[in-house]
């Protein structure tokens, strides 16, 4: 039996969707080729090795300088499962996002808004052996771009994946819940109706921590390629 | 219990500072570099550089290759962005894999880019394997008047690959 296990049209976005303009020139046209998977499909890097920091997953303090960020403190966490909802253990979660005023430190980001120096804004950590992530860290502005007029990103954490093997490989971003400028933001509608509600973190009050943190939960699951259908 | 996959986003324009810091000069230590060995000290280490270029032809600034490559012996993976290099160009610097089961050597190649939605899949072949890629099933399930597009090209030194999103010389993209 050879069940084809690929990523789910029903909630992720298309390659070419036109309200994002730069997949114009950047999406693939031809018909991707079916390949056979073999040992180097079947398998990924492992990161369960590597040194992370002490602070590596609490964006809070991980770029102090001279004080603290400023911004709403909150946790983010979540359980990294497959589609029947097995944990995916020890396997590497990266995070990347706008500091509270909406600003990337990233060189290129040019919206005029104060960059943090006590604010990275990236951050990672392993999943432990129930599949569970947990970060701290500032809660990010929306920012404008020029998508289109107008045009203002809702608030965002980008996250980087890996699960078991390259073919479970997922960048994603998550969102905030009732964002008001969801319905004129490519990035959320070019996902499918269905898929979309799953990009939502949700206010958790049992994870909030009390005079700290509010608490948003945010679960992923990721495609995962049994062996035996090979 | 069925429960459906997390939908992908792209990575938009502003990844270096989380996926590839110390590349792009960020005070935060890199997990993977394009060194996936050690030049210095491994043996028979080669260069694989090359663009990625969009529609127009341009050569793209803000994508992110990772290679990976599992030959049952060693087991490497790369990260490198296209933002650094005057030209734009990405560059590694590993090992050739083995042939695994009679098929032509080759290591994935995962790629991202403001502009895409969701990545996509390659694979690196090289030029003087011609014999192994003559007969690699996966090459012949291949168009033939595509399959130059998985090649690198031995330059002299180095494998050059470049990655054309689009038009007549598109590269060939799997699903896998």
């Amino acid at each position: 039996m050879n069940t084809k296990v690929t990523f789910d049209p029903e909630v992720h976005p298309p390659k070419l969707y036109e309200g994002y303009k730069s997949t114009v020139g950047r999406a693939p046209h031809k018909p991707l080729v079916v390949v056979k998977k073999s040992l180097g499909e079947l398998t990924g890097p492992l990161f369960k090795d590597f040194e992370l920091g002490v602070l590596d997953h609490d964006l809070t303090r991980n770029a102090i300088n001279e004080g603290e960020p400023i911004g709403e403190r909150i946790v983010v966490q979540g359980k990294v499962t497959d589609e029947k909802g097995n944990p995916i253990r020890n396997t590497l979660v990266e995070i990347w996002q706008a500091n509270s005023a909406g600003r990337y430190v990233h060189k290129v980001d040019q919206h005029d808004a104060p960059l943090d120096p006590n604010f990275l804004g990236t951050g990672r950590c392993i999943t432990d052996k129930n599949g569970n992530y947990k970060f701290y860290t500032i809660k990010p502005g929306a920012y404008p771009w020029g998508n289109h007029p107008n045009a203002w990103r809702p608030s965002h954490i980008h996250l980087s994946l890996f699960g078991g093997s390259i073919t479970s490989r997922l960048i994603t971003q998550m969102y905030f819940p009732n964002d008001p400028l969801f319905g004129q933001d490519p990035m959320y509608m070019s996902v499918p109706p269905k898929g979309r509600e799953l990009l939502v973190s949700k206010f958790d009050l049992s994870i909030t921590e009390p005079n700290f943190a509010l608490g948003y939960r945010f679960d992923i699951v990721l495609r995962v390629t049994p062996f035996e259908n090979q | 219990m069925n429960l459906k996959q997390t939908p992908s986003q792209t990575i938009g324009p502003y990844f270096a500072y989380g996926l590839t810091p110390e590349q792009y000069g960020y005070n935060f230590k890199s997990l993977a570099t394009n060194l996936m060995v050690d030049p210095e000290t491994s043996e028979g280490t080669i260069k694989i550089s090359g663009k990625v270029f969009d529609a127009e032809n341009n050569p793209i600034s803000d994508a992110m290759i990772e290679l990976w490559q599992n030959d049952g012996e060693r087991k490497l993976f790369g990260r490198f962005g296209t933002g650094t290099d005057p030209e734009n160009r990405f560059v590694f610097h590993t090992v050739k894999p083995k042939s695994v089961d009679g098929q032509a050597p080759y290591i994935n190649v995962i790629i991202f880019m403001r502009g895409q939605l969701i990545h996509s899949y390659t694979r690196i072949y090289f030029s003087d394997e011609q014999q192994l890629n003559d007969k690699d099933s996966t090459l012949l399930a291949v168009p033939q008047e595509r399959r130059n597009t998985l090649i690198a090209k031995w330059k002299g030194g180095h494998y050059e690959f470049n990655i054309r999103m689009q038009g007549p010389e598109e590269t060939v993209f799997f699903d896998i």
